[in-house]
């Protein structure tokens, strides 16, 4: 384990997230109350500036401040006030930059801010709604703005601000296009699944502040946590009995109880099994937040969350192979549903579902660097191909089924050449940077301890290759083969803007030299010019975290390494060729085989039935028994009914029916009654 | 200057209190003066009762423990009735919180009340003496007077200005309230007797005061007589003198009125019927009458019966977050969902109340303040489009976002507040609940949290079909969006929403010393059951140290007795705040 870092204490952070928050103030109070449209110069101006701004802040506070310290201190605190106070809790609004955080940032605002770019030219095209220019716009820098606070919190419930604001983000974009109930109904799926992960988010807040507590350190500081985690970390709690019993323990380490909360935060927000099925629907949202939201940023938060737990997870072996297992599975299982996806998003969304998987995977395995490094070159080239497809669909006029394009390669050259960079790099071609962070995670699972893990290897390998053929589907069913467009759009069909262009460039430029951050040793040391020590340092990235994460050692030679590499290209090769060949080359072969395994095919096509699934045993019959059980008939009808109304229905029929009888008004029964009476005293008192 | 200083700070709760109730008298002797004139002086007043309660506000004191500006005159001094005012922290917030949203409802009402205008704002100044009477009362009989004053305005505000079922609503809910105060009423009469016997005279305040300074105040107050008994176990009690029944009774007014399941049902009746400003106070006001009630008398006077009753009423605010929640989800009628809600969110407030820690009750209390403002502004709201609708029905809207634009906007941030989105006040509240509830109880803070979820649930679905879609409806689509009316008063409430969201300090500190008071009495109590020291008998009485404590320092502990017992002195008039005053 990693000491903690020595901190310095600065005032620069806070204009990050300041920025993007200003902007999208100053766009709130224009259209939410005045009613004002700004001009779009300004918009722009406003929105892409505060963003820019933010990066260059971001740039050169890691540049200037953070990067010269030494290894041991490059930590800085902003602490700015206190947020919540009462009794022993505290929550400051402070940040912290630490290279986690100085990596995150980066990606977040620099990918950020080329999507902003992006959507100048993209929202431009957008004449469905009026005053949509700004309002995106506004959602775009409150989401950047939550997103920084999500990666700079310095103490968890800060981050659970930036959480929850991004999840709110998120479904104000996905029903951007609020007129169709659709969009309105994926955006409110998002948020609702992904307060269940915050649920589970705040039971386990809960569960570590009171252990810290009892501990005698209560604190929700990152730091503090760290340092006082291994006075906590021992403790065992005794699990609920069928928990027990599954697992065989009846008394489960604290760390893995929280850790397992943590997670499941997690899977709401980087949409793993079993509450991944939002993410596919959220692309509804326009094509720049699904790059943005819903592959770069938001969505990797979990995977922040958890290599910022790191030293958690390392006193949480349960919790890791789990983490790992179910990365492990979300991968393969959203890599099988994409292949017969005809959605050209939709398979992006389930890729990125898949490539989240890989990077619990890693993270599950101890090996945060690869997880951190996966996310960074993810953020490049699933945000390219997301752009890219966005290119398309703006070419397309809106069409997103790829089997109505087709042959576009002749129409869209630079758009079809970037995108073919992103489908290389996703596959792992090398020397594409997702060739370096795939190969590093396939490594680290090979070599690491975690239950089953040369299961979970094959695992990896086997959706390399599945996420090699769905690429090359995708880039083959939607550039190369035959053309199926429509003859009205065929004509229009042009490259799109600069603005639309200039991010792809930019993007796809990332994609190829991001692997410069991460190149191994063992790739390093066949360069002759590298002396030894720059071979030993050549993975630059993990010497930057390794003050957080400590160094991973790989219990490999580098041939062996080498080798494993190997087996990673021949896979994706294979699957790439496989996805050419069955669909640019020979389309009609892929037709039999679809028609032969209909069954499979289907299932595939309709995502395992899983919303379906969800809706019958889940939802609907939660509605029915509200309505039903707990408003029709315990609400209504035995508080009410008997309860309430009952006695005072009693009290009328008594009155009606008998009391009334009595005030009848006729003299003659009431001597009769006063005659009945008297002789019922007498004869009492005579008795 | 320092002599009016004086005075006023002296007299100022007696003010706040009373402003509105003389403006509205005073008017009535006006004959015949026109509606507008009425809905000016009206506003005005409530608005200087506004500015008088924030600068009462910023003189308080947080740091001093017990009651300030505090005001003891005898009523009926023989028997024990004082004219006997005070506030602490949360007193204080409830006051900002009422007078603040008086003159909000008074705008919002501007131009929807159609017939008898001027008998209207007449029963909302006096609601307005009554609510506030309530907070600032230290005399339990002067309480029991406003609790059933209350009633009678937003009785009539029902039943006249109502809708359909305003009768059947306004009857319901006066019934459902008069039953738990008659119980109310035993009870106080109950230790009437108790509080006779232990002093031979008769003292209902609350707390007792120093009679060097408050010369009408006797010795022995109500703190003092309850708790006695209650360790002593040696003296043998009929069942109706017991704490538990007496809390019960107590508990049960109290309960209706927050309301707790399953005793709620009058709510979403009166909701529904009452006319917007009805509904806005209801929700922000007169529900906290209960919550505010368990806090200022029946944890205080009964904490061992608190401890007892503890789990029952932990477990029926869970049911309440749960089942609000679930029933909130299948309403047809936005007023109705709503109501329920209400009853979700008033659930985390009892739930961090019985949590019996720092962290839990100052969110319990937070929650009252921000419930008031998440849920007022969304009634405030819903009757905006009734206005225009005559509808409150979740079908006959839908796509209202395309011609109510500023609606739909300044909706969605009071939905997200309801929902507890963090920056906004929901959450700090909430949060704080859960995590005292953790403390307390982690079998009941789960299941709570989820409610987290299903307030998600259901706020966004309703939003969702009111707001978002297809405009479906031809009536719809020529919506006129909100006028600068009715985006002031909004926008107004919505202010403390970020402010509690994000800088909740200067609405929390001044909770801190009454919480702590009331965790060490319940503290002490639990000490005292735990060490077994409940046999031991405790005959003398508890003598108030009344300036003692103005150092602002620690609340006394008094050993008394045998010397062994831990029950703190009941919080002691603050006079440092009033000497300050006066230099």
């Amino acid at each position: 384990m990693v000491g903690t870092l020595n901190e310095t204490s600065t005032d620069l952070l806070r204009w990050i997230p300041a920025l993007p928050l200003l902007a999208a103030c100053i766009h709130g109070v224009m259209l939410g109350l005045l009613r004002k449209q700004a001009p779009r110069w300004l918009v722009i101006a406003l929105s892409c500036g505060a963003v820019l701004g933010s990066f260059v802040i971001s740039l050169y506070t890691v540049a200037t401040q953070l990067i010269p310290r030494a290894a041991e201190d490059r930590l800085l605190i902003d602490e700015v006030f206190t947020w919540i106070s009462a009794g022993d809790f505290q929550s400051q609004v402070a940040f912290q930059l630490d290279p986690l955080s100085a990596v995150m940032i980066l990606v977040v605002t620099g990918v950020g801010f080329l999507i902003h770019i992006y959507s100048i030219g993209y929202m431009d095209d957008d004449h469905r709604e009026d005053r949509g220019f700004q309002r995106f716009f506004c959602y775009l820098n409150l989401f950047t703005f939550s997103m920084l606070m999500l990666v700079l919190a310095d103490n968890l419930p800060l981050l659970f601000l930036g959480w929850e604001g991004v999840g709110l983000c998120s479904y104000l974009l996905i029903g951007f296009w609020y007129a169709d109930t659709w969009n309105a109904y994926c955006g409110s799926k998002a948020f609702i699944l992904n307060r269940i992960g915050d649920f589970a988010f705040l039971l386990g807040l809960f569960f570590l502040f009171w252990a810290l507590a009892d501990a005698g350190t209560p604190t929700a500081s990152f730091r503090g946590i760290e340092d006082a985690f291994g006075a906590i970390a021992a403790q065992t709690v005794s699990v609920p009995a069928w928990l027990a019993s599954l697992s065989g323990v009846a008394e489960w380490r604290l760390a893995t109880v929280i850790g397992l909360c943590f997670f499941v935060g997690a899977c709401g927000k980087s949409a793993q099994l079993p509450l991944y099925v939002w993410l596919p629907d959220a692309m509804a949202g326009p094509t720049p937040v699904s790059a943005l939201i819903h592959a770069a940023t938001m969505v990797t938060a979990g995977v922040y969350l958890v290599c910022r737990m790191h030293f958690l997870y390392a006193e949480a072996i349960g919790a890791s192979t789990v983490i790992a297992w179910v990365g492990g599975l979300t991968a393969i299982f959203a890599a099988t549903i994409a292949i017969c996806q005809n959605d050209i998003k939709k398979v992006l969304a389930y890729s990125t579902v898949s490539q989240l998987g890989y990077m619990f995977m890693a993270a599950g395995c101890g090996a945060y660097t690869a997880a951190v490094f996966h996310l960074g070159t993810h953020a490049f080239f699933k945000a390219l191909l997301f752009l890219g497809s966005g290119a398309v669909i703006l070419a397309m006029h809106h069409e997103q089924d790829m089997r109505k394009m087709g042959g576009l390669a002749k129409k869209l050259p630079i758009t079809h050449g970037l995108f073919l960079i992103g489908v290389l790099a996703i596959a792992g071609v090398p020397p594409l940077s997702g060739f370096f962070s795939k190969d590093e995670i396939l490594l680290s699972v090979y070599t690491s301890h975690v239950a089953g893990h040369q299961y979970l290897y094959a695992i990896g390998l086997g959706t390399a290759l599945l996420t090699a053929f769905y690429m090359m589907r995708l880039h083959a069913l939607t550039f190369w083969g035959k053309s199926r467009v429509a003859h009205d759009v065929e004509h229009h069909i042009e490259e799109p803007a600069d603005t639309v262009l200039v991010p792809l460039w930019i993007l796809a430029g990332l994609a190829i030299v991001a692997s410069i951050a991460g190149i191994p040793s063992a790739w390093a040391e066949l360069l002759p010019f590298l002396d030894a020590d720059t071979v030993a340092h050549s993975n630059s990235l993990a010497n930057f975290l390794s003050p957080l994460f400590g160094h991973h050692e790989v219990a490999l030679s580098s041939s062996a390494e080498r080798t494993l590499a190997g087996y990673a290209v021949a896979t994706a090769a294979t699957g790439l060729f496989a996805g050419w060949w069955l669909y640019a080359k020979k389309p009609e072969i892929a037709f039999v085989i679809s028609r032969l395994l209909a069954p499979l095919h289907k299932l595939l096509e309709n995502k395992y039935y899983v919303d379906e699934i969800y809706q019958t045993l889940l939802v609907n019959p939660l509605i029915w028994i509200s309505d039903r059980v707990f408003y029709k008939i315990i609400d209504a009808g035995v508080i009410d009914g008997l309860g309430v109304n009952g006695p005072a229905k009693m009290v009328r029929i008594f009155a009606l029916r008998g009391l009334r009888r009595f005030q009848s008004g006729l003299v003659q029964s009431y001597i009769l009654l006063i005659i009945l009476g008297s002789c019922a005293i007498v004869a009492y008192l005579v008795r | 200057m320092n002599f009016f200083g004086s005075l006023f700070d002296e007299h100022l709760l007696t003010l706040i209190t009373f402003l509105p109730l003389a403006v509205g008298l005073f008017l009535l002797l006006l004959h015949g003066i026109p509606v507008l004139a009425w809905r000016i002086y009206a506003l005005i007043s409530t608005i200087l009762t506004f500015v008088l309660s924030v600068s009462l506000f910023c003189r308080f004191d947080a740091k001093a423990s017990g009651y300030q500006f505090v005001e003891h005159l005898p009523w009926l001094p023989d028997w024990g009735i004082n004219y006997f005012v005070g506030v602490d922290g949360i007193s204080l917030l409830l006051i900002v919180l009422t007078t603040f949203m008086v003159p909000l409802v008074l705008l919002a009402s501007w131009k929807s009340i159609k017939q008898a205008e001027r008998a209207y704002i007449f029963c909302m100044l006096f609601l307005e003496t009554g609510m506030l009477g309530a907070f600032v009362s230290l005399n339990l009989f002067q309480f029991y007077v406003f609790w059933e004053v209350m009633l009678i305005p937003m009785y009539l505000i029902i039943g006249i200005w109502g809708g359909p079922r305003r009768i059947y609503a306004s009857v319901k809910f006066f019934l459902f309230t008069m039953f738990g105060s008659l119980l109310m009423l035993v009870a106080l009469l109950v230790l009437c007797y108790l509080n006779y016997r232990e002093f031979q005279a008769l003292n209902l305040d609350l707390v007792a005061l120093d009679p060097a300074l408050f010369p009408a105040s006797k010795p022995g107050a109500l703190l003092q007589t309850a708790i006695p008994p209650l360790l002593e176990a040696g003296r043998a009690v009929p069942w109706w003198q017991t704490p538990t029944w007496l809390f019960a009774a107590f508990a049960l007014a109290f309960a209706i009125k927050v309301p707790m399941v399953p005793l709620h049902t009058w709510l979403p009746d009166a909701h529904v019927e009452a006319p917007t400003p009805g509904s806005v106070i209801l929700a922000a006001v007169l529900l906290k009458m209960g919550t505010y009630g368990f806090l200022r008398f029946a944890i205080p006077l009964f904490p061992s019966a608190a401890i007892e009753f503890a789990p029952l009423f932990m477990t029926l605010a869970v049911i309440g977050i749960l089942y609000g929640a679930l029933i909130a989800m299948v309403q047809t009628d936005v007023k109705k969902l709503v109501a329920y809600s209400s009853v979700a969110h008033l659930g985390f407030v009892m739930l961090g109340m019985f949590a019996f820690n720092p962290e839990g009750l100052q969110g319990s209390i937070l929650q009252m303040v921000n419930h008031g403002i998440s849920t007022g502004a969304l009634f405030l709201l819903v009757g905006m489009i009734y206005e225009r609708r005559h509808t409150r029905q979740i079908e006959d809207f839908g796509g209202i976002a395309k011609p109510m634009p500023i609606f739909a906007f300044l909706f969605a941030v009071a939905t997200m507040a309801s929902i507890g989105l963090p920056m906004l006040n929901g959450f700090v509240g909430e949060f704080l609940i859960l995590l005292g509830t953790w403390k307390a109880a982690p079998a009941f803070a789960a299941p709570a949290t989820f409610g987290v979820v299903l307030a998600a649930g259901y706020m966004l679905w309703m939003y969702r079909r009111v707001v978002f879609g297809p405009v479906t409806h031809a009536e719809n689509r020529t919506l006129i969006d909100l006028d600068w009316r009715e985006r002031l008063v909004v926008v107004v409430v919505l202010i403390p929403a970020f402010w509690i969201g994000i800088y909740p300090k200067p609405f929390l500190n001044p909770l801190l010393r009454p919480v702590s008071e009331v965790v060490m009495r319940i503290d002490a109590v639990k000490q005292a059951q735990a060490a077994g020291q409940s046999a031991a008998p405790l005959t003398q009485k508890i003598v108030a140290p009344a300036s003692s404590a103005s150092d602002g320092g620690d609340v006394r502990v008094d050993a008394v007795g045998n010397g062994e017992s831990n029950l703190p002195s009941e919080p002691s008039t603050s006079l440092e705040a009033e000497n300050e005053g006066i230099q």
